[in-house]
């Protein structure tokens, strides 16, 4: 997500007075990442310890796929990963 | 009987797209928290960080955001009004508030509540300091952090208020007569999800003091959140324990304390304690004293 859609998010939240229930998905706060998860499959063990640490619920239960659409990138998963199968590597500017 | 990772549900309770900082504890304690609850629970959030990064609708389930000193009332109000409609079954009455909403500000709303046996569970999200209004220090604050409202200079060398003064909310709680307290770590959702379901099934007032390290608050890499909640546990800074009907239970025992420096200097708010032994033998002491005192308790 662009800079100038994210900036056009935060002016129609400001202009509204109540939010209905699920607004929060307009807010794409994979915006704000710097480091983006990389999992490698060959080393996963399928614990779920990402799935279950992860404050953004951004990883799937099952397939361990991170939503990078609201990743904020904090690295939780990779350090808690007990095999090293998550790294976190730099963003593209 | 403990909860098994397997056997969450996947369900998720809340939309996506919340405000919190990235790494953000609260957000990992209240999902756990709204999983171990179901869809069947009303939310009432005291003012606080988790009631300004949930505001745009996050929750899937009915949230109230209210003051930081009423939200006991306010759960109060709902029970009874469900009671007298006969809609009270099978609802979950839910309160989540933080340290500051819960152990300095709202303390006497809680303790009427309870005393006037509502039924509702508490869940009050331990960061030790006031994060949503800039980190001031707060009653849960332990000795020597850095906050705000306890700089550290020449004159003051952060918070000066010793550890076994510290305010323990859960025994505050059992002072109360409560059916059910317990004290548990978002470093261990399963552990957190078991005290919630135990207290979902008490009739009656409830509380869960959860321990949330708070990396914005207090100078952390947002990654290390859960590995200092787990730290915090192993050195003994924070004991996981239950209370069922006035008869205590540690819940995660730890056979070898790790010394408290590994915890602190995660840290940037005891960057100062970590580089004089002096200040860190101090706040060891204090630890243990508190660790002991907690664990005299239980028998």
């Amino acid at each position: 997500m662009g800079l100038e859609k994210y900036e056009a998010f935060v002016r129609r939240a400001r202009s509204t007075l109540t939010y209905d229930p699920g607004w929060s998905r307009e807010n794409m706060t994979g915006a704000w990442r710097t480091m983006r998860p990389v999992r490698d499959a060959e080393l996963c063990t399928s614990c779920a310890l990402c799935w279950l640490f992860c404050p953004d619920a951004c990883i799937a239960p099952v397939t361990f796929d991170v939503d990078l659409a609201y990743c904020k990138g904090c690295g939780i998963c990779a350090n808690e990963c007990k095999v090293g199968a998550i790294s976190m590597q730099r963003e593209p500017e | 009987m403990s909860v098994r990772l397997k056997d969450l549900p996947t369900e998720e309770l809340l939309h996506k797209g919340n405000l919190a900082c990235a790494g953000c504890p609260e957000m990992i304690g209240f999902r756990h928290v709204l999983r171990a609850l179901g869809p069947e629970t009303i939310v009432i959030n005291a003012t606080g960080c988790l009631a300004v990064i949930t505001q745009m609708g996050v929750p899937l389930v009915p949230h109230f955001h209210v003051l930081f000193e009423n939200a006991p009332a306010v759960v109060s109000g709902i029970d009874d009004a469900l009671r007298v409609q006969g809609r009270r079954e099978g609802v979950n009455l839910l309160v989540v508030a933080g340290d500051g909403g819960t152990a300095d500000i709202g303390l006497g709303s809680l303790s009427g509540a309870i005393e006037r046996g509502q039924d509702f569970i508490y869940v009050c999200f331990d960061n030790e300091m006031y994060m949503n209004t800039g980190g001031q220090r707060s009653g849960t604050t332990p000795y020597l952090a850095r906050t705000t409202t306890t700089p550290v200079g020449v004159e003051s060398r952060g918070e000066p208020r010793t550890e076994m003064r510290r305010k323990d909310m859960v025994e505050i709680a059992v002072a109360h007569g409560i059916p059910y307290a317990a004290s548990a770590s978002i470093g261990y959702p399963l552990d957190l999800v078991e005290r919630v379901e135990k207290a979902a099934r008490v009739r009656g007032p409830t509380y869960i003091h959860v321990h949330s390290p708070c990396p914005t608050g207090w100078g952390m890499e947002p990654s290390k959140t859960v590995e200092a909640a787990q730290l915090a546990v192993k050195t003994g800074c924070v004991v996981l324990y239950e209370v069922e009907e006035g008869k205590r239970r540690v819940t995660r025992p730890v056979a070898r304390r790790a010394p408290v420096e590994e915890y602190l200097k995660l840290q940037a708010r005891f960057r100062h304690v970590v580089a004089d032994p002096a200040a860190l033998a101090e706040v060891q002491r204090g630890v243990d004293e508190r660790h002991a005192a907690i664990l005299a308790r239980m028998a």
